[in-house]
């Protein structure tokens, strides 16, 4: 058993879980979708992102890129939430929050991405 | 580059997770902690404000509580926060700046940089292994030459010395190991402009390494090696390896040189100087029996030369039993005493070899020496740069100095290799021809030592003589020395050989005369006053000042011109 492995299945796997949590619900009903599970998914991402950091591996490239999209798509999710929190006042919509979730529809995806990738590698490793 | 970025990532790992973590706690408990709005109603901080205050409470730019003031608990919470954030700010900082310092680190961003500056030499190179004695030397006279070079050693020391040296161009060098083919790759053996590698490295079997990998790995390249013992040299030799130099061989075959042709020694001095070298002084060596000191692999290689010319020698050596003793007897010694010099009877000797590998016996032997016969003609053996100024100081009547001279002949090789051609021609001849040239060539150079080059008359370098040859037009070598700027007068410079390619083999003609015709593709090796080069370099490409020369008219080059004064001569011949 591999340490480094374990941390990094977990975190990548949670970043998927925590994704799917939010994401998960009617796509415009603020109700469905909890800003701390939002907020979560993102600290997640970006540790499993910073995990990647440094692997030479071909896979290990992709695996980087395949976070990085989920970061960029989470931290575009968050600041549209700030900014009609506090910046334009108009509060949290049905067409703001489909816009979010959405996004964070497309994150999960990159996780998913991450995660098949990440299974594939180690079913290629017959050890 | 991304090995470097990779490096830095993978170690940064952790202070990266901390940090992340730490804010992550920190803004998670502010959204937590309920606190009090200037109403008295209870109110909480959303993730936008709390990733605020966070940010700047973390870099401690400055302090407020917004936008409330805060409860007890928030102030208990901002006050765990601080400590956190600060800490793990310093943590990564501080990891960050061990990174930057770490050795390993340091080895890949220097490997890098060397690697970009060999990338950016556009013009061809010679990669130089191993930086001693010789491999300064021929830096140096490369450099001077405008050639230039990248240099692999394995000691950091010299490698150091080479940023200081000063040189013209610019010299990138690597420490590393010149044995394992990387380290030549990474120096860029495989690059288009490598021209050559000169193994010049302390032992023979990487000498022997090096040469094998670039004929392997870049079979066009010259390779020039250095083997120290007849065996690894013919086993360089036997895989096309272009220039072996012996050490020992050419250091003696110079000194029997110096003692039976003292002409053609000055000759080959000259010959093979570097760029703004003084012009050497003729040595004139008695004849009658001399006295060698050490009788090493330097030693053997004297003696059986002195022997092949036929001079008596005597040879004086400390451990005959570990060198082997000469058929005609050994002197056991050191030479350093006076006791030995007796014995080796030097009052009737003329003249001195002090040729063991230790600077300072050396200098011994030939103190001594001379205290015993002042009128001892002392050849010097000089192993180290480093003594330049005691054996300057001694005023031996010639010192031998080892990597100079071995330097002299690979920049030979390197930058005229017509001169290796000229040379065995001249060895042909006797003393008397060799002094006639010297002073030939002394008439026309100053003080420094003459410049010698080459001269191809092929459509590139020459296409004014090329255009004119293939005209059917004759040109001779007078043509060619004239002064451009005074046809009346000739340029200060001896053409010393032509190689042209002949019917069937190749043709050379050794110290052409005045009237020798030219042909298109001629080789020809000159030597003149150093700047002399761009005027013949001028006068082969410029077909107005090639026109001048042999016409004595400086006739007008645009066409209109040319109409004109055409249609003027006409007008005066009718």
């Amino acid at each position: 058993m591999n340490l480094e492995k374990v941390i990094f299945a977990f975190f990548i796997v949670l970043a998927l879980t925590i994704n799917f949590g939010f994401f998960i619900g009617d796509i415009d009903n603020p109700v469905h979708h909890n800003v701390y599970e939002l907020y979560a998914a993102l600290v997640i991402s970006l540790i499993a992102t910073v995990l990647k950091f440094g692997d030479r591996t071909h896979i290990g490239a992709v695996l980087l890129a395949t976070s990085l999209v989920a970061d960029v798509q989470l931290i575009i999710a968050v600041v549209i939430w700030g900014v009609v929190e506090h910046v334009t006042h108009t509060g949290m919509t049905p067409h703001v929050m489909a816009a979010i979730v959405s996004l964070s529809g497309g994150a999960l995806l990159a996780n998913i991405t991450s995660v098949v990738l990440f299974v594939i590698e180690t079913a290629m490793m017959r050890r | 580059m991304n090995n470097i970025l990779f490096v830095f990532l993978r170690r940064l790992h952790v202070p990266l997770i901390v940090l992340i973590s730490v804010y992550a706690m920190s803004i998670l408990g502010f959204v937590l902690i309920p606190g009090v709005d200037d109403e008295g109603n209870p109110w909480r901080m959303d993730f936008f404000h709390a990733f605020y205050f966070v940010s700047y409470m973390g870099t401690t730019i400055g302090f407020g509580e917004i936008p409330y003031e805060f409860t007890g608990a928030q102030r208990m919470w901002a006050t765990f926060s601080i400590y956190a954030t600060v800490i793990s700010w310093l943590y990564a900082i501080g990891y960050l700046l061990t990174i930057i310092q770490d050795p390993a680190f340091r080895t890949l961003l220097t490997e890098r940089a060397f690697r970009r500056n060999v990338r950016r030499i556009s013009e061809p190179f010679y990669l130089i292994c191993g930086y001693g004695d010789t491999g300064n030397f021929l830096v140096r006279a490369l450099s001077e030459a405008g050639i230039h070079a990248v240099v692999v050693e394995i000691d950091q020391n010299r490698v150091n010395q080479l940023d200081l040296a000063g040189y013209r161009t610019f010299v990138p060098g690597l420490c590393a190991d010149a044995s394992i083919p990387e380290n030549l790759v990474k120096a860029g053996l495989q690059y288009y402009n490598c021209a050559g590698v000169v193994a010049l490295t302390n032992e023979d079997a990487v000498n022997l390494k090096i040469a094998i990998t670039s004929k392997l790995l870049n079979p066009g390249l010259r390779t020039i090696a250095r083997a120290e013992t007849h065996d690894v040299e013919k086993n360089i030799a036997s895989f096309g390896t272009d220039h072996i130099i012996n050490p020992f061989d050419t250091f003696a075959g110079r000194l029997a040189l110096a003692l039976h042709s003292p002409g053609m020694y000055l000759l080959y001095e000259w010959m093979t100087s570097v760029p703004h070298e003084p012009l050497r002084e003729p040595v004139f060596p008695p004849t009658g029996r001399w006295i060698l000191c050490g009788y090493g692999r330097f030693g053997k290689a004297v003696h059986e030369r002195l022997k092949a010319e036929g001079i008596a020698t005597t040879v004086i050596e400390a451990t005959p039993e570990r060198t082997g003793t000469p058929s005609d007897g050994v002197v056991v010694g050191r030479g350093t005493e006076a006791d030995t010099l007796h014995e080796a009877d030097i009052q009737h000797a003329v003249g001195l070899v002090a040729g063991t590998d230790d600077d300072a016996n050396n200098l011994s032997i030939v103190m001594t020496a001379r205290g015993l016969n002042p009128d001892l003609f002392t050849v010097l053996r000089q192993n180290s740069r480093a003594n330049d100024m005691i054996f300057n100081a001694v005023q031996s009547d010639l010192i031998m100095q080892r990597g100079s001279i071995i330097a002299h002949k690979i920049f030979a090789i390197i930058t005229t290799p017509l001169l290796a051609n000229f040379l065995r021609l001249a060895r042909r001849h006797d003393d008397d021809w060799a002094n006639e040239l010297i002073s030939r060539i002394g008439g026309i150079t100053g003080d420094e030592a003459p410049h010698v080059w080459m001269l191809t008359l092929n459509e590139a370098i020459a296409p004014a003589v090329h255009t004119m040859l293939e005209a059917g037009e004759s040109l001779d070598i007078q043509n060619l020395t004239t002064d451009p700027h005074e046809y009346s007068k000739q340029l200060p410079l001896i053409v010393l050989l032509i190689q042209r390619d002949g019917d069937e083999a190749e043709q050379e003609i050794l110290l052409p005369s005045a009237q020798e015709p030219l042909q298109s593709g001629d080789r020809l090796l000159l030597c003149g006053r150093d700047g002399i080069q761009a005027s013949v370099e001028w006068l082969v490409a410029n077909l107005n000042v090639l026109e001048y020369v042999l016409t004595g008219e400086d006739r007008p080059a645009g066409l209109i011109w040319r109409r004109w004064s055409r249609s003027r001569e006409q007008a005066d011949e009718a």
